[in-house]
């Protein structure tokens, strides 16, 4: 076996790492991860590594020039096993090897020059970008909130190229705006260095059997925090009276043609 | 499950922060006595406690209660609590008829200044996953049983707000001081999985070594 310890990255990492973000970390409604198992006195951090790795990113933030938004796409962009074997600060460690190369601050071999024996490097910091992030023009003005407290909206169906803080559990479903909570970054477009697109957030309250069907049960809400480019008006439409004398004869019309076919 | 694992091998995770910590600071980009700094903050300054002064302070002052579910953020820095993903607090409170529970399914986002970091049963991919769509299931699996009358609430901490949940204050505290009752309030009954037990009275067993 030749050995790996220095292998430059292929271009089937990179279409490995693919930036499309319908990912495994989405998992609001999975099923089969089994009960919750709270630990009796649990410590804050489990192994000695583990603090060292919430400190580090926690400082490479501003080393580097990392925001929250592409961190945490970061951490959606390892593959899914790996995801799923990682525990939560493993996730971190993967994310920020990725970052720290992708932005130039240290490069793959150097980083893995230093790794002692026995350490798989394959899944080490994994770029998917080559080039530093594609300049864009920023809008820096909020627009206007669209929505207000008490508004039917419906979350958009997408399924974004890159980051989102849209679950797929709440897409394309109704709920209602509950809060506004002002103006906040967009995570889509600043994970990507592609502008901040300051925006309303709202607190959208959906009742569970909107998202989940019938059987669940009556008395639950789910309340999230949505962007305002997650969602579109579902107000009830008023149709203007015009409309409404051309859709009678429309609707006559489909009568009469099936009584022809009989 | 796998992503509870905490692995501590000398080839693991344990190797390559190492690795990384070492040539960060080779590079001068990093100086280890700020590491642990941040990591001696998060060790013994910044957990649960702090929110449960923040609760008692609420169950126990009505102007208090009243700042702190208009203006989390602003009521919490009252009592100097204030940091990273402390920015935008928001207080909900139970009630009786009204249960609020705070999940994070897309990671694990929390207030780390009242609640400091998260367990790892939040983190967990059955927690993350299962709160939104069966919330009484959760909530049994820490012993929770709310009757069916009982709304639940269930908040998925998607964008940059942080919330704080406001349990209620049993019965049978009438008498105690906001000190004595932060001493009673729990992490987990401010994410909202448990609720808060009375307080055994003064002189009667303890029932278990965990109470």
């Amino acid at each position: 076996m030749p050995a790996f310890t220095k292998r430059l990255l292929t271009a089937a990492d990179v279409h490995h790492n693919s930036l499309r973000m319908n990912g495994v970390h989405d998992m609001g409604g999975m099923d089969g991860f089994g009960p919750v198992t709270p630990e009796q006195n649990e410590p804050v951090f489990h192994a000695e590594w583990e603090p060292r790795v919430f400190a580090l990113s926690n400082l490479a933030f501003g080393v580097a020039g990392i925001n929250i938004d592409e961190f945490r796409h970061a951490i959606e962009r390892l593959p899914p096993d790996r995801y799923l074997a990682s525990s939560y600060y493993e996730r971190w460690l993967g994310a920020l090897e990725t970052l720290l190369v992708e932005r130039g601050v240290i490069t793959r071999v150097e980083l893995i020059a230093k790794q002692p024996a026995g350490v798989d490097t394959s899944a080490i910091a994994r770029p998917a970008k080559t080039s530093g992030p594609a300049p864009a023009k920023d809008r820096l003005k909020a627009r206007r909130a669209r929505f207000v407290k008490g508004d039917r909206v419906r979350a958009r169906v997408i399924n974004p190229s890159g980051h989102t803080r849209l679950p797929r559990y709440v897409r394309g479903k109704r709920g209602v705006i509950l809060r506004d909570w002002g103006v906040f970054v967009f995570p889509d477009t600043n994970a990507h260095h592609a502008g901040t697109r300051p925006q309303h957030c709202y607190s959208v309250s959906f009742d569970a059997r909107e998202l989940w069907g019938k059987s669940a049960a009556s008395r639950e809400r789910l309340n999230i925090d949505l962007w305002e480019d997650y969602l579109e008006s579902d107000a009830p439409k008023s149709k203007p009276r015009s409309a409404k004398r051309k859709a009678r004869p429309q609707h006559a019309k489909r009568a009469s043609r099936s009584e022809k076919k009989r | 499950m796998s992503e509870n694992h905490h692995d501590t091998s000398e080839s693991g995770p344990a190797a390559r922060v190492k690795a990384l910590e070492t040539l960060l600071a080779e590079k001068g980009l990093l100086d280890p006595a700020a590491v642990d700094s941040v990591v001696d903050t998060y060790e013994t300054k910044v957990g649960p406690r702090n929110g449960a002064r923040v609760v008692a302070k609420a169950w126990t002052d009505p102007e208090y209660r009243a700042r702190l579910l208009k203006d989390a953020t602003a009521a919490v820095q009252e009592l100097g609590y204030a940091g990273p993903e402390g920015g935008h607090l928001v207080a909900i409170e139970n009630s009786e008829r009204i249960h609020n529970l705070v999940v994070c399914t897309l990671c694990s986002c929390y207030p780390w200044p009242v609640l400091g970091l998260p367990p790892v049963w939040y983190k967990s991919f059955a927690y993350r996953s299962r709160a939104v769509s069966d919330p009484r299931g959760v909530l049994r699996d820490f012993g929770t049983e709310l009757p069916n009358d009982v709304e639940i609430r269930v908040w998925d901490s998607s964008a940059e707000i942080r919330y704080l949940v406001i349990p209620e204050r049993p019965a049978g505290t009438e008498g105690m001081s906001a000190d004595e009752l932060a001493e009673i309030v729990t992490r987990d009954s401010m994410v909202g999985v448990t609720k808060i037990a009375a307080p055994a009275r003064r002189g009667s067993k303890k029932k278990s070594a965990t109470e």
